[in-house]
C-alpha cells in the first residue's frame, strides 16, 4: 500500500513539472494547464494523506484504499478527455467557420480584382 | 440561381460536369468548391469556366457544401442547386429540381434515384443502408423519403438561411433533412437518373460503412433533441417572424 502511495507521489509530482515545464515553455496554455495540474495536486494530496484517503474510502463504499485512489485518478483522466473533447469540438467548429470565411474573402477579393482588371 | 459541385480530387471529372451543366443549363453559374485537393481540380475546373471557392484546408463534404450555401447566401441568390463532382448527377434533371423548388415552393427538392418506376439500382450494401435509413427517418420526417443519401438536392433561400449558419459538417445529407424538418420545412423529391462516378474514388469505403451509419445514427437523433428543445421553447408560430 505505502509503495502505491509513493508511486502517486511520485508520478503527481513529475506530473505537475512537467505541465509547468510545458506551461513555462508555451506549449500548453495556461487555461489547458488548470485542469492537469489541479488533477495532479488531488493525487499528490491524496496519495500524502493517508487519512483524507480512508474518508473517501469510506464516502464512496469501496472496499479497499488503493482501489480508492485507482478510481479517483480514472474519475480525474475521464473528467479531464471529456473537457478535452468539448474544447477540440469548439476549436474545430472555429477553425471551420475560419476556413469558409478565408475562403469566402478570398473569393470577393478575386472578384473584385477581376472586375478592376 | 447557382449551381454548386463541392469537389476533392475529382480532376478526371469536373471538367465534364462543369461543362455538362454549361451545355444543359445554359447561363447557369457553376460555382466549384475545391476542398483543398491535392491535384488538378482548382485549374480544370476554371478552365471549365466554373467560378471556384478555394478552401485553405480540407473541411470534408459537410464543410464544403455549407461554404458554397454560405457564399451563395450572401452574394443573394434564391436558389442553389448542389451536383456532386464525380459525375454522377445528370445536369439534364437540374432544370427538374428547380421547376418543382419553383412550382411547390417546399425548402428543399431531392433529386432521387429510387422514386417508385424510376427504377434506380446501387450496391447492395448501400442499399440495404438506404432502407435502413428510409425507416429510421419516417417517423422522425412525417412523410416517407425514397432516396435520404442523394447529394443532387436544390434549396431555397430559406433553406440557405437555415443551412448557412447549421449544416452537418460530416455526412450532411441525412441529418440536413432532419434540420429542415424540425424547423418545419418541407421537402420533395423528383425522379433522376444517377451514373456510376466518371473517375476518381468514392470517399464512402466499406470499412467505413459501420462508421457512417453510427455517425448519422447519432447526428439524427441529436438534431431530433435539440430541435425538440428549441421547439418547445419557441412562442406560437403566429408570433414568430420567418426564418
Amino acid at each position: 500500500m505505502d509503495r502505491l502511495l509513493n508511486v502517486t507521489t511520485g508520478l503527481s509530482v513529475i506530473l505537475l513539472i512537467m505541465v509547468l515545464v510545458s506551461v513555462r515553455r508555451a506549449h500548453i496554455r495556461v487555461e489547458y494547464s488548470v485542469t492537469w495540474l489541479l488533477g495532479a495536486a488531488a493525487m499528490l494530496v491524496l496519495s500524502r494523506s493517508r487519512p483524507a484517503l480512508d474518508l473517501l474510502r469510506v464516502l464512496t463504499g469501496l472496499p479497499d484504499t488503493p482501489l480508492t485512489l485507482f478510481l479517483i485518478g480514472a474519475a480525474v483522466l475521464l473528467i479531464m478527455f471529456f473537457r478535452f473533447s468539448v474544447i477540440l469540438s469548439h476549436l474545430r467548429d472555429d477553425n471551420i467557420a475560419l476556413a469558409q470565411r478565408v475562403a469566402i474573402l478570398e473569393y470577393h477579393i478575386e472578384s473584385l480584382r477581376n472586375h478592376e482588371g | 440561381m447557382l449551381v454548386i459541385v463541392p469537389a476533392f480530387n475529382e480532376e478526371g471529372s469536373i471538367g465534364h460536369v462543369v461543362a455538362s451543366v454549361h451545355r444543359h443549363v445554359p447561363g447557369l453559374p457553376v460555382l466549384v468548391i475545391d476542398d483543398c485537393s491535392i491535384d488538378g481540380t482548382l485549374a480544370v475546373a476554371r478552365a471549365a469556366g466554373a467560378r471556384v471557392l478555394c478552401l485553405p484546408h480540407h473541411l470534408g463534404l459537410g464543410g464544403a457544401v455549407q461554404a458554397g450555401y454560405k457564399l451563395a447566401f450572401e452574394l443573394g441568390f434564391d436558389y442553389v442547386i448542389r451536383v456532386d463532382g464525380d459525375g454522377q448527377h445528370d445536369a439534364r434533371d437540374i432544370p427538374r429540381i428547380l421547376d418543382r423548388l419553383l412550382a411547390s415552393g417546399c425548402e428543399m427538392v431531392i433529386g432521387s434515384r429510387f422514386t417508385p418506376g424510376n427504377g434506380g439500382r446501387t450496391g447492395a450494401v448501400r442499399s440495404l443502408g438506404i432502407r435502413f435509413f428510409r425507416t429510421v427517418l419516417r417517423p422522425i420526417l412525417g412523410q416517407p423519403v425514397n432516396d435520404p443519401t442523394s447529394g443532387f438536392v436544390g434549396v431555397n433561400r430559406r433553406a440557405l438561411a437555415v443551412f448557412s449558419r447549421s449544416f452537418p459538417l460530416e455526412y450532411p445529407e441525412i441529418e440536413a433533412l432532419v434540420v429542415l424538418q424540425r424547423r418545419r420545412f418541407r421537402f420533395e423529391e423528383v425522379p433522376v437518373k444517377m451514373a456510376p462516378r466518371t473517375a476518381g474514388r468514392s470517399s464512402i469505403t466499406a470499412m467505413k460503412s459501420l462508421y457512417y451509419i453510427i455517425h448519422v445514427l447519432l447526428g439524427v437523433f441529436v438534431n431530433v433533441l435539440k430541435f425538440e428543445r428549441k421547439l418547445h421553447r419557441q412562442p406560437p408560430a403566429d408570433s414568430r417572424r420567418e426564418a
